[in-house]
């Protein structure tokens, strides 16, 4: 029921196939890739694009094959926001529930400590965590993760407050339903729809997070390749070698319009009110 | 507010304390060795030689009297220098936010008026594909773009707004687009949305039946209420522009605090990087609390304290 409204609309969709050809795309770069990412060539610098060279999108300042740097890239970035997400999520939703569930004192110290998270802007938040744990990859999990946390925590909260004096809350109670049971065998089922949208539209921010800070030279650290320390590497040469710039910001802007469409097409196909959201 | 801002506090001061190694060993790494009573004398000046609740008073008393401690590289005090390059990052930010309004509410309104299938879609595309566009990518390939052009780009020679404002509204005008996009397109798709939603209502109909002309039915009946749920969106994006501009003025060699932020991240001078924390934080809560405020301006129907529990 659900799948068949998925396949019929077309932003979802549209979105969909972005994002499989981006985990196609890791799947591929696992066993083969044009070229090596990340070992130097002084023979092909900044070589423009050309399928005679075999270097697609042509090569960067340290004579590198960009289409295989972006390639490789492509899992850093994304599983960097998976796992971002996820510990977002995670965290960020089990705060929400037990403030939304419990109410009272826990849930005004709960969403306290959310609307101080809250009160730094994204970027500058994960910024000033990189500055305090250095430049780590997993470390970039953790900057991005802690962004999502309030957010998480308001959502779940919000959505909780709405169905926790349903009747088969107070039914599974009479029954004798612990707390815990309640809470996530019978209330966090229904509060998956706007999670699950979330979780699309955080992706899309946390790939933009992550080539943020990688640009900045605070997140995924070279010679490693991401797409945001790939264009920050760029930035010296990108007047005579414009590619160089280029093709690694389409892989961005690409990846995270797919994870837009997929969560506003989403948020059409589970839950019409909420088309308003954002 | 007021407890927000002391719950920021206690974050940026216990984050800074997380840093492995303290701030005087990193001072020390570049000087002589001290005698012992020297250590007790600099323990003292870098605040290392009591407990750390304790620290936490103090430096909270400090800071209330605008005392925000001394840069580790330049020894200079921390607040003059973040004051100095303010002007410049909360001009981007508002002129950022000026474009994203100009440039939102109209295609949001041009959207809802004219609906048709294909129209829907595009539009829905372009508001994604603003969402989608990284800021630092889209001013790089401007930078490219308008390399050649004089006057566009600053890049070290940046005039201020005192000095010649036309010409610094030129140089920024390129900044303030490429951190203003992304919200342009939340506003446009908020535009929509809540203008299609006014339009359902009865009383439009009513306007249209008094035989109104279309023009006035849009902009004095519909967007007048409209407006509301956009401007509170602007006001709370507010923040995400003040970090934007960190990631655009160092990409165009703007010489604001978000510049200052990231030479003081690269060599780890951490009085700096807490000041310009706080500092845009506290920005930030003012920011959410003025949006509050003008809703209320705005809709006569909103009065603060009923919203109080």
């Amino acid at each position: 029921m659900a799948t068949n409204r998925l396949t019929r609309n077309g932003i979802a969709m549209t979105g969909l196939v972005i994002v499989a050809f981006y985990l196609a795309i890791i799947v591929v770069s696992l066993f083969w890739l044009p070229f090596d990412p990340v070992t130097m060539d002084t023979q092909h610098l900044l070589e423009a694009p050309s399928l005679a060279t075999g270097h697609v999108f042509g090569t960067d300042e340290f004579g590198r094959d960009i289409l295989s740097r972006i390639m490789k890239g492509c899992s850093v970035s994304l599983i960097i926001s998976i796992f971002a997400t996820a510990l977002g999520a995670v965290f960020g939703t089990f705060m929400g529930i037990w403030a939304g569930y419990l109410g009272g004192r826990w849930d005004h110290w709960i969403m306290r400590v959310a609307d101080v998270l809250f009160s730094f802007p994204s970027l500058l938040l994960a910024i000033f965590v990189m500055s305090i744990l250095g430049e780590k990859t997993f470390n970039v999990v953790f900057a991005i993760g802690i962004v999502y946390i309030p957010q998480f925590a308001r959502i779940s909260r919000g959505a909780i407050l709405t169905i926790k004096s349903n009747e088969f809350v107070r039914a599974a109670r009479s029954n004798g339903a612990s707390s815990s049971f309640i809470l996530f065998r019978h209330l966090l089922p229904n509060i998956l729809v706007p999670l699950i949208v979330q979780v699309s539209l955080s992706l899309s921010v946390a790939v933009l997070l992550e080539s943020s800070l990688s640009f900045l030279g605070l997140g995924v650290q070279p010679p490693a390749p991401s797409w945001g320390n790939m264009l920050s590497g760029a930035r010296k040469v990108m007047v005579i070698a414009p590619w160089t710039a280029i093709y690694p910001g389409f892989a961005i802007v690409l990846l995270v319009l797919g994870f837009n469409l997929l969560g506003d097409g989403l948020r059409d196909i589970l839950d019409p009110r909420l088309r308003n959201v954002r | 507010m007021i407890p927000v801002l002391f719950g920021v506090s206690i974050v940026v001061f216990f984050l800074v304390r997380l840093i492995p190694g303290s701030a005087l060993e990193m001072y020390m790494g570049t000087q002589v060795e001290a005698t012992p009573q020297q250590m007790e004398e600099l323990k003292r000046i870098f605040g290392e030689d009591k407990p750390v609740p304790v620290l936490y008073v103090e430096w909270l008393g400090r800071l209330v009297r605008g005392d925000f401690g001394y840069s580790l590289r330049t020894g200079r005090p921390v607040l003059p220098d973040i004051l100095a390059r303010f002007p410049l990052s909360l001009e981007l930010t508002l002129f950022a936010l000026f474009l994203a309004l100009l440039l939102g509410i109209p295609q949001g309104i041009f959207a809802s008026i004219k609906k048709n299938p294909v129209g829907d879609v595009i539009n829905r595309i372009i508001g994604l594909l603003g969402l989608s566009l990284p800021q630092f990518w889209l001013a790089s390939l401007m930078v490219l773009a308008f390399a050649n052009s004089r006057g566009w780009i600053a890049m070290g020679n940046y005039v201020k707004f005192t000095v010649d404002p036309l010409k610094n509204l030129q140089m920024l005008f390129l900044p303030s687009l490429a951190i203003g996009v992304g919200l342009a397109a939340v506003i446009m798709r908020y535009t929509r949305n809540s203008m299609l939603e006014v339009l359902q209502m009865d009383y439009i109909r009513t306007a249209k039946a008094k035989g109104l002309k279309r023009r006035v039915v849009i902009f004095r009946h519909a967007l007048k209420n409209a407006i509301l749920p956009v401007i509170t969106v602007a006001g709370f994006n507010t923040g995400y522009l003040l970090g934007g501009a960190i990631v655009i003025e160092e990409v165009f060699a703007l010489p604001g605090m978000g510049r200052l932020a990231l030479y003081a991240i690269y060599q780890r001078d951490y009085p700096v990087i807490q000041g310009i924390v706080l500092v845009i934080a506290a920005l930030f809560v003012l920011v959410n609390l003025v949006t509050d405020l003008i809703y209320a301006l705005v809709d006569p129907r909103i009065r603060l304290d009923e919203g109080r529990k």
